[in-house]
């Protein structure tokens, strides 16, 4: 569940970067690649799980199923976080910039 | 249990060797491109150490969340020895043998798919350049 998260918050990331490219002053490139990367590696983890469970992996217990999900949602907040972080702090539009240093009249 | 810090680990090799080759690069050359509907623009293609930067994001960004899983799942302790695994010798080897195996499949699974990347880049790439020689041809 919370490869399948990671997977569908990448693929809406990568609609949007696409849509806005090759502008990019948003910096969704970031939050694309980290994304992907996670799903990436959480793919190799859930290849040496179902090696070891077989078909049971695919039937997971509903409890669990619940806890994956909500972990899933919680790394996509973070993943949103580290990325407003990112843009912040790069500033590409010198909005901060614009907003902590005012002109003198 | 650990495996996330196999992804770390690669992922500071590749910051520090992208830093390193940054400074070294020269400027790439200008290319004049057909962006497909009617329109051409001058672009250049992405240096090495943009590219560099995709694996460095991949990796830094999967190993945080990757992080952020291992905290919630109670594996990682913000106290010592902060990986609950290394406190007794046989958890301490059940981790390491974790890390070789699901970590550097993590690892060799990030960079093949970043190598894809930069495989599809380089014909993309190698065809702008074929096209703007047969433009100047003609």
């Amino acid at each position: 569940m919370t490869l399948l998260t990671s997977v569908f918050a990448a693929i809406i990331c990568t609609v949007i970067w696409y849509k806005n490219a090759p502008k990019n002053e948003m910096q969704v490139g970031i939050l694309c690649l980290m994304y992907w990367g996670a799903s990436l590696m959480w793919l190799v983890d859930a290849i040496f799980e179902y090696a070891e469970l077989k078909a049971e992996y695919f039937s997971p217990a509903p409890v669990d199923m619940l806890n994956d999900f909500f972990l899933g949602l919680s790394v996509v907040a973070l993943g949103l976080i580290i990325w407003l972080v990112v843009l912040l702090v790069k500033d590409p539009k010198g909005v901060v910039k614009q907003a902590l240093l005012m002109k003198r009249s | 249990m650990a495996c996330f810090l196999v992804a770390a680990t690669e992922a500071a090799v590749t910051t520090i060797v992208t830093s390193v080759i940054e400074k070294k690069e020269k400027k790439s050359e200008e290319l004049h491109v057909n962006l497909g509907h009617g329109t051409t623009e001058n672009v250049t293609a992405v240096p090495f150490s943009g590219k560099l930067k995709w694996l460095r994001n991949m990796l830094w960004g999967g190993s945080a969340l990757l992080a952020f899983e291992h905290v919630w799942h109670g594996e990682v302790t913000p106290f010592f020895p902060f990986l609950t695994a290394a406190g007794n010798p046989a958890d301490a080897a059940e981790m390491l043998h974790e890390m070789a195996t699901v970590g550097v499949g993590m690892c060799a699974m990030v960079t093949a798919a970043w190598l894809g990347m930069v495989a599809v880049s380089s014909v993309i790439e190698k065809r702008a350049q074929k096209e703007e020689a047969a433009a100047e041809a003609k």
